[in-house]
């Protein structure tokens, strides 16, 4: 999942005994399935809860950029180089979506970027592991955007019109970053035996954080409680996680990998996978900042913003200057 | 850390009208510092998959919206009026192309 573990503030999940008339009538709503737009009265809790979720997904797309730059140059071929600008050039385009989206909660951009480059702001897990081959790019799209995609689907339907709206173009285009992944992965598993093994180590190295991305089991959790009936969150994070397990399993075995997870097994009477145990440290210790790219992402993401100071600082000149014109004339 | 921008773009909303000849729809929105970098911005973020062939935007500042309050008020009274629709009027069998 981009936004993990989301605080809503709360201790315990809203009752209606809780509620005054106007908080009974939007929750009413929700029960609806009727959306809730910009200009509509929404709880302060659910305000602030949406801005954290969709704040933390957008920079999940900008940082996500960070790990595919990496390998830009070093494409193997120009037409690999091309889909990977690409799939780049629509994270970005994600991102904006979605900053978009949380601004509708009365938040500016600028809050949001620096609530990202202070370190303030949490995004994905994930993308704070190191991209160490060119098969990388072949596991970050097919396991990770994959994994996003089963998250962010349910997402289309939400309670709040614009992330509702943003999701639905994020998905139409996410499924061309996991089959480009998938692509590249094909291409190895079917190539030499290195490739085939830069497929396996790259498969060995991003299961497991993967997984970790839909977050720790959140059946207790009340901030899933509320976040559920206020439907911002659809499905729990292991139900989410395990429809990951299960629709990828076949897939690894296709390119002929192995998941490295020794205690992986199918059970026939549930029609599901049982996989084993996560390692629930790594993933608190990676969202402390501990990851063995966190310092890294964030130093590259306040560079590129502040070595292009110049740049924004000469639009708004321009744009004074021309505005400046017209109001003479 | 310069994080503030020296001053806030304001936001456009973004307009596409899609190939097949339909009216300009909206389809989000962005900042930007001019119009000219607002359509170049809506080009990039919008329109990546031949999605339009031709770009409005609108400062969000000038758009004039109806107020959620005054939902009942504004239309509600078309409620009232089923007569509007042609469904409102049975049409015998008999009686063709109408």
């Amino acid at each position: 999942m981009y936004a993990q573990q989301v605080e809503t503030g709360l201790s315990t999940v809203r009752t209606t005994a809780d509620m005054a008339d106007d908080e009974r009538a939007f929750q009413a709503r929700i029960d609806a399935g009727v959306r809730i737009e910009a200009k509509d009265w929404m709880p302060e809790a659910y305000r602030k809860t949406l801005i954290r979720q969709i704040s933390q997904h957008a920079h999940s797309e900008i940082v996500g950029q960070l790990p595919e730059g990496n390998w830009v140059t070093r494409a193997p071929t120009l037409k690999r180089k091309s889909i990977l600008l690409a799939k780049i050039q629509d994270e970005a385009g994600h991102g904006l979506y979605l900053y978009s989206a949380a601004e509708t909660l009365g938040v500016t951009r600028d809050e949001l970027l620096a609530a990202l480059h202070s370190g303030k702001a949490k995004y994905s897990s994930i993308f704070n592991y190191p991209t160490l081959s060119w098969a990388d790019m072949g596991a970050i799209g097919w396991l990770v955007d994959g994994s996003a995609i089963i998250n962010q689907i349910p997402l289309c339907r939400c309670s709040y019109g614009p992330y509702a709206r943003a999701m639905v173009r994020v998905c139409k285009e996410e499924s061309f970053h996991a089959r480009q992944g998938y692509d590249i992965m094909l291409s190895l598993a079917r190539g030499t035996p290195e490739q085939k093994a830069m497929a396996q180590d790259a498969l060995n190295r991003w299961w497991w954080p993967s997984l970790m991305m839909f977050g720790p089991s959140d059946a207790e959790s009340v901030n899933s409680a509320q976040s559920a009936q206020w439907r911002i969150k659809l499905f729990s994070n292991d139900e989410l996680r395990q429809r990951m397990v299960d629709q990828t399993v076949p897939q690894a075995e296709f390119l002929g990998l192995t998941v490295p997870d020794p205690d992986l097994r199918f059970n026939a009477a549930t029609g599901h996978y049982e996989f084993g145990a996560i390692d629930w440290t790594e993933f608190q210790n990676v969202l402390k900042g501990n990851g063995p790219c966190n310092r890294e992402r964030l130093r590259t993401r306040v560079d590129a913003w502040e070595e292009g100071a110049w740049f924004r600082e000469a639009l708004v000149a321009h744009a004074d200057k021309h505005a400046a014109v017209k109001e003479v004339a | 850390m310069s994080t503030q921008l020296s001053k806030e773009w304001p936001l456009w909303e973004v307009f596409i009208r899609s190939q097949h000849g339909l009216a300009h729809k909206h389809v989000g929105s962005l900042h930007a510092p001019d119009a000219e970098m607002a359509v170049n911005n809506a080009r990039d973020v919008y329109t990546r998959r031949n999605e339009g062939v031709s770009i409005w935007v609108v400062r969000a500042a000038d758009i004039v919206a109806s107020s959620p309050s005054d939902k009942g008020a504004l239309f509600e009274p078309a409620n009232s009026k089923v007569y509007r629709h042609p469904t409102f009027f049975p049409m015998p069998e008999e009686v063709k192309n109408l």
